[in-house]
């Protein structure tokens, strides 16, 4: 059954069930995502792709919330605007943004001041470097959920991660904080693919970045896996 | 199962070790990764050794004003440790702790699973040897016919129950058919008391008509709202008009099984329970064919919360019983159609199933004379804070709120001057003297942009700072997030750093303006309910004192 709706004054016709966000992408209208993926279950955390819609006594995720007959859209409001901006404000003062151009470019979109909170208190989180093939610098980490998903059942099947702690203090969680090469991690590299802020990096990566050559890289590469656990 | 499961390893060992962990993940095949983050996600749960009995003291506004942060300070003292800290032999465990619902007991607190009255500084020496006070439902009202019952019958006795009209309501019901019972609670126009005062005829008509073999009644008992304690009054002393309002909406909606889920704070009440249901299978109430009804299957079972206000949320309160991180879901579906397990699920809140038991009793019309014509039948309302008389109040009238402070709880407490009231719960609004005169219904609230809620009356006298009560329920939204939106999980904390920058009298510039921002984003742009109402008190105290808000500019000399 196709579905009449306006999206920022103009009329899209879609089938029913198509999430707001896709009928928008029909008049190349893009709403901005931090946790959004299509490898990975929409589950409405970041909220910045949340639109107005009319009559609605709160803003809509766009990611997750399907059209309806005659709903009326509008992807770019005051309030929309407010609510993106001061998100992007919160974040950026909780965690390391520093690697994560899409946000970059979406603060810049939305004139968020990057001092908005002075005197915030960060996240507590650690960089974790325990095994060869990736580092977990959570100081880094938008808590997306991506990565837990792409372990579990949107990809791998694995299991290793779980979303930890709790509000402000959420982070990713390992069974009582077992380094990776003692859960069931089997170093596919999925999370490390989905993760949108480089809180989860490859080992070359990160020793490239700390000015490693190709060959000291492969020593050192190889120095890590020696010491990893036989499963 | 994986709740309960590391509940009973918590209560046996007084934290769930790698080892416990790793067995109870195995058995219940839940991945290992995934049983961590349940214990981090239950502030009951510890990964960490405790001590053989934790006291846990309120840190909640009605027990704030009552001197609970002196009592935490005697009792560390006494025991020669801080909070948060097992005492050297290992005997006790001292914390701070979100609402225990019983702010008319002010102040509250809870050792191991015995509940304290007035655990006030003075009284540390006999709150450690666990020889205080057990606090007993206060119930006023000139007509209470919701709570008769209440400290009249032995809470777990079926024999008393029967005595004083205890299942009449179920006996009509099941005279009848399901659709006659929906259209007698939307005759009687009967709303939700858990907060939303959503119509229970149109919820229960959703879950009847819901095209499925399975379906779950669930009780919602997770009664978290710091100042509510009614729920807790009623499981406590009348818990079979709350089995009995179950059973009329699993007899309506047809389902065979249900859960009550009481939040773990209330040992007591999960006691009284048990008892009631072990009662009900005994005397047919539960079971097969109950009543001889051919084909009238209920089971009903009870969990135990693990220390999470989110899980009153219902999406999150199935996340529990199904042994997952208590995240609310998005909506919709809705639990009409996609509740617990995915089934069908009608879910309703302690006072609703008991006004179910009162209406289906009475019928509708007799249940129409209490109330007003918008806001039907008796409704609890729960007092605490700077009034004479604390507790519960049931109107079964048209009252205002000067009524019910000064006529029916006495006034404030040395005839002190009323400075706010904070009403609706945490969630609610802060309302000043110049609405005394507001009614007490859904219609009046709604026009005055208020909501009851869950019927939170908590009143502060004119020497009290009501910076200290914003930054005390900052602290317990930042506490409760979940963590799941952004919105609530980052704005909770923004929240509560600049609430207490404006409470030490350091305000930085533009940090009215930030409050406001941050507020405005978490109502318009949070997933559940929590992070919508998290900055509802704070904004309305806002409107009404801006200049408590006002940076302190200092002069350089």
């Amino acid at each position: 059954m196709t579905v009449k709706l306006s999206i920022d004054g103009k009329p899209v016709s879609v089938a029913e069930g198509t999430t707001l966000m896709e009928a928008a992408r029909k008049i190349d209208v893009d709403t901005p995502v931090i946790c959004y993926h299509e490898a990975t279950t929409s589950e409405g955390l970041c909220r910045q792709c949340v639109v107005e819609v009319d009559g609605w006594r709160v803003l809509a995720p766009a990611c997750v919330t399907p059209v309806s007959q005659d709903m009326h859209v509008h992807t770019d409001s005051e309030r929309v605007q407010h609510a993106r901006r001061t998100i992007l404000e919160m974040l950026n003062a909780t965690v390391d943004l520093s690697q994560a151009p899409d946000l970059q470019i979406q603060m810049d979109d939305y004139q968020a001041d990057r001092q908005r909170f002075p005197n915030a208190q960060v996240r507590d989180a650690q960089v974790l470097d325990d095994n060869p093939f990736y580092v977990r610098d959570y100081e880094k980490c938008v808590m997306c959920w991506r990565c837990v998903q792409a372990c579990g059942d949107d990809l791998q099947f694995t299991y290793s991660l779980s979303t930890g702690g709790r509000g402000y203090e959420s982070k990713i969680s390992t069974f009582f904080d077992a380094p990776m090469p003692e859960t069931t991690c089997v170093f596919c590299g999925n999370c490390v693919a989905v993760c949108p802020s480089n809180a989860l990096v490859s080992k070359t990566e990160f020793f490239m970045d700390q000015g490693l050559n190709y060959d000291q890289i492969r020593q050192e590469k190889r120095k890590q896996r020696k010491q990893m656990p036989r499963k | 199962m994986l709740l309960p499961a590391l509940l009973e390893a918590q209560n046996r060992y007084n934290h769930i070790s790698k080892e416990h962990a790793s067995l109870i993940g195995k058995a219940l095949r839940v991945p290992l990764a995934d049983v961590t983050g349940v214990i981090e996600f239950y502030t009951l749960l510890f990964d960490k050794p405790t001590a053989e009995t934790i006291i846990r003291v309120c840190d909640s506004p009605a027990c704030s004003l009552a001197g609970s942060a002196e009592s935490v300070d005697a009792l560390t003292a006494q025991l020669n440790t801080t909070p948060n800290q097992a005492t050297p032999d290992g005997q006790f465990f001292v914390e701070s702790v979100p609402c225990l619902g019983m702010c008319e007991h002010a102040p509250a607190a809870l050792r191991g699973e015995e509940p304290v009255s007035q655990a006030t500084a003075d009284k540390a020496t006999s709150l450690i040897s666990g020889d205080a006070e057990a606090p007993q439902g206060i119930i006023y009202g000139d007509e209470r016919p919701l709570t008769a019952r209440c400290g009249v019958v032995v809470p777990t006795s079926l024999e008393d129950y029967l005595e004083h009209d205890g299942f009449a309501g179920l006996h009509n019901v099941l005279a009848k058919s399901p659709e006659d019972v929906i259209a007698d609670i939307k005759t009687a126009g009967l709303m939700g008391r858990g907060g939303a005062a959503f119509p229970t005829g149109i919820k229960w008509e959703g879950a009847a008509n819901a095209l499925d073999d399975t379906k779950y009644i669930v009780c919602n008992a997770d009664e978290s709202e710091p100042g509510t304690f009614k729920d807790r009054v009623i499981l406590e002393e009348d818990p079979f008009s709350v089995l009995e309002g179950m059973l009329t909406a699993a007899y309506t909606i047809s389902a065979k099984k249900g859960y009550i889920f009481i939040r773990g704070e209330y040992p007591r009440a999960q006691r009284i329970f048990e008892q009631v249901i072990a009662a009900a299978y005994e005397q047919n109430y539960l079971g097969k064919d109950i009543q001889g009804v051919e084909g009238f299957d209920f089971d009903l079972e009870m969990r135990s919360g693990a220390g999470a206000y989110i899980c009153g949320e219902e999406t999150a309160l199935f996340e529990a019983i199904e042994g997952k991180r208590g995240f609310p879901r998005i909506k919709p579906p809705f639990p009409t159609t996609h509740g617990l397990f995915n089934k069908p699920t009608a879910i309703n809140n302690v006072e609703t199933l008991a006004n179910v038991s009162l209406l289906m009793r009475i019928g509708p019309d007799q249940y129409r004379q209490y109330g007003t014509e918008g806001s039907p039948g008796p409704r609890l309302f729960c007092l605490s804070g700077d009034v004479v008389k604390p507790g519960v109040y049931e109107v079964t009238e048209k009252t205002t709120l000067r009524e019910l402070i000064y006529e029916q709880a006495g006034g404030l407490v040395g005839k002190a001057e009323l400075q706010a009231i904070l009403f609706g719960g945490a969630a609610g609004n802060f309302i000043t003297p110049a609405q005394l005169d507001l009614p007490l219904t859904f219609e009046d609230t709604r026009a005055a942009q208020l909501s009851l809620g869950s019927g939170v009356v908590m009143i502060f006298n004119g020497t009290r700072d009501i910076r200290q009560a914003l930054v005390e329920l900052g602290h317990f939204f930042a506490h409760e997030s979940c963590g799941k939106c952004y919105p609530c999980q980052l704005g909770t904390q923004r929240q509560l750093e600049i609430l207490e920058r404006v409470n030490h009298g350091a305000a930085l510039p533009g940090d009215l303006e930030r409050l406001n921002d941050v507020g405005w984003t978490m109502t318009d742009a949070s997933l559940c309910g929590l992070g919508q109402t998290a900055a509802t008190a704070v904004l309305s105290a806002m409107e009404h004192w801006p200049e408590l808000f006002e940076e302190i500019t200092v002069s350089p000399n």
